[in-house]
């Protein structure tokens, strides 16, 4: 049995900006199985769909999620507490493709950043290169910095560079910094950071969204278009190949 | 003594709680949390002559207590159906229905002959599918085009024929009969409502096929309204299946006429839903001195 439902504990909760909750949960099921940039599916009480979120951390026996409240389903599941119950279906998909020895770069952009975090701890040399809308919506700094080199950009320049995470990518791309990049964040950033990798022929694995219903593979909803035809974001990602997505059908 | 097996044209069921077309894929990916062999039945994915794409995404919306979906039938092909799936549907022990869809009669027909040569123990026509231009609900709102393809696909079909009837009708009961005396073995119903939602901020419906098929515990009731309506105008077995979630609304179902249920949508919310169902059914036996689960079907004592 591959998939575990379990319910998840809550061991603790942190409001970590205006509209983004830290928490970690206490499930030893999916915690043993876990893998970076699988998710967990989480029931939001009185919802007929469960909510994906990616794994943050993996732990002894739990699981850190980071989450922002987008819409009624999120509000709902940060309502809960410490010593609350979380229903959740884990852990689901395909996660990002790890070699240790390779010099990596992680781009997260905005509430992308949480599922590379795990990510920053299993790379001998890598560079986390996160983008924010501004100052405070600035998330896990100082939990990357702890495990890797860590450039932030801000949109506004509140913090960190002023502009868009593609202007480091694109200095450490040229001067033969990154062997493999791996991202996360809003499709427009995905497309561009693909478009670098492409341009300078480095691999890039991107952990792509689509709205889901079953988080398994078999209701077919989440659909992803690849130069091998229709995939699935639940099962054959979130993470993919950069390279085999195709960008322009891609909303 | 086994209180929920169950028969449906001559196929025997362990028990009467099948899974919906489209809701559980070729029930590899339920296998992971249970042996599938615990259901009674996989209604696999809809199938077409050749394999297809299906929509752009989003294809589902959430709404109160259910959801839209237009997935617009992404399919590998009957014939992969049935070298790939079929068989090692087959090996799990459980009974396996070949859920049928198509632009034209003959693709209905030609399709109905691939899986007659094949292991699938029942066909279900999906002549209800609200999210492709040419999916097949066309040939379920009309008695004529219905009278048409079920003749058709009767005449390359030995299996047992089930019509999946379409709620987006005005009388179900006409339709019902006209499958019924075109050769339908059995019916099964409802398959999805046609809806809508709109995004607000972007004025944008939320599904990029605009309309979709709305399923989920919301339709329930209409569900057992058309169940029973149904039962009452044909003398065929019924399956009765829209927004079932628990055991309760399992009996309920078969009170109103279903010979056997199918669960699509409580997949999605509780992944173990349908051997909850099951175990939940059996306690409701035991607990009631049933000795087979077919006493209920067809017993509301309607005023
Ligand atoms: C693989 C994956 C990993 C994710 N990881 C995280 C994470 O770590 N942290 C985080 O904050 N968010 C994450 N998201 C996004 C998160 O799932 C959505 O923000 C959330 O589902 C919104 O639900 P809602 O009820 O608040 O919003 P509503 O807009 O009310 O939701 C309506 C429906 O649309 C779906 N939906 C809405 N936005 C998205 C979206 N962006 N992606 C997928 N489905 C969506 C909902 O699940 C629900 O079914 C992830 C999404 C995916 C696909
Ligand atoms: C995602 C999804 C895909 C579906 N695909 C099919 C299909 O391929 N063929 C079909 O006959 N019905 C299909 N249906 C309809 C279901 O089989 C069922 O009739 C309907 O969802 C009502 O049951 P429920 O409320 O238990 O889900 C689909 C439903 C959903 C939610
Ligand atoms: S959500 Fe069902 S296939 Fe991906």
């Amino acid at each position: 049995m591959k998939y575990c439902q379990e319910d998840a504990r809550i061991v603790s909760k942190n409001k970590i900006t205006s509209d983004v909750f830290d928490f970690v949960i206490s499930c030893s099921q999916s915690a043993a199985l876990a893998q970076p940039g699988q998710f967990v599916n989480i029931l939001a009480d009185g919802f007929t769909l469960r909510r994906p979120i990616s794994i943050c951390e993996i732990g002894q026996g739990t699981l850190r999620l980071v989450m922002q409240v987008r819409g009624d389903g999120t509000a709902r599941i940060a309502e809960k507490n410490v010593g609350d119950r979380l229903d959740i279906v884990a852990p689901l998909g395909h996660g990002f493709e790890i070699d240790r020895s390779k010099r990596a770069v992680l781009v997260g952009g905005g509430i992308g950043a949480p599922p590379l975090l795990e990510l920053s701890k299993r790379f001998d040399a890598c560079t986390a290169i996160l983008g924010f809308r501004s100052a405070d919506a600035m998330i896990l700094q100082n939990d990357f910095e702890k495990n890797c080199e860590t450039v932030i950009t801000t949109d506004d320049g509140s913090a960190g560079i002023c502009g868009f995470v593609t202007q480091p990518l694109e200095e450490m791309l040229r001067s033969g910094r990154a062997d493999v990049v791996l991202s996360c964040g809003p499709t427009p950033m995905l497309r561009n950071v693909a478009g670098l990798c492409k341009k300078y022929g480095t691999p890039c694995q991107v952990s792509m969204e689509q709205r889901m219903a079953c988080g398994v593979g078999a209701c077919l909803v989440c659909a992803c278009k690849t130069k091998s035809g229709m995939r699935h974001v639940c099962k054959n990602g979130p993470v993919f190949d950069a390279a085999e997505v195709k960008w322009d059908e891609q909303a | 003594m086994n209180r929920l097996k169950t028969v449906i044209c001559g196929v025997e069921f362990k028990n009467p709680v099948i899974a919906a077309s489209g809701s559980y894929g070729f029930g590899r990916e339920y296998n992971e949390f249970y042996p599938i062999s615990e259901i009674g039945g996989i209604s696999c994915k809809g199938t077409t002559l050749e394999p297809r794409d299906g929509n752009a995404p989003p294809r589902v919306a959430e709404t109160p207590c259910g959801m839209l979906n237009a997935v617009g039938l992404q399919n590998p092909g009957v014939r992969h159906f049935v070298e790939k799936e079929v068989p090692w549907i087959k090996e799990q022990g459980t009974v396996c229905i070949a859920n049928i869809a198509g632009n034209a009669v003959e693709d209905y027909a030609e399709a109905a002959a691939v899986v007659n040569d094949s292991a699938v123990d029942m066909v279900e026509l999906n002549v209800s599918c609200p999210n492709v231009k040419h999916g097949g609900m066309q040939f379920g709102t009309t008695c004529a085009a219905l009278s048409e393809v079920v003749c058709a696909v009767r005449k390359n079909l030995a299996k047992p024929l089930i019509v999946k009837l379409s709620p987006n009708v005005t009388d179900i009961t006409e339709l019902a009969r006209a499958a019924a005396d075109s050769g339908a073995d059995a019916l099964s119903l409802i398959n999805t409502l046609l809806g809508m939602r709109i995004d607000i901020r972007t004025r944008r419906p939320v599904l990029r096929n605009n309309m979709g098929g709305f399923s989920g515990n919301a339709v329930f009731p209409v569900a057992v309204r058309m169940v029973w309506q149904v039962k009452n105008a044909v003398n065929i077995p019924v399956i009765g299946m829209g927004g079932i979630t628990d055991y309760k609304q399992a009996v309920e179902m078969m009170m109103a006429g279903a010979d056997a249920i199918q669960v699509g949508t409580a997949n999605f919310t509780d992944p173990f839903a349908m051997p909850k169902i099951i175990n939940g059914l059996q306690r409701y036996c035991e607990d009631n001195g049933i000795g087979n689960i077919g006493e209920i079907v067809g017993t509301v004592r309607a005023w």
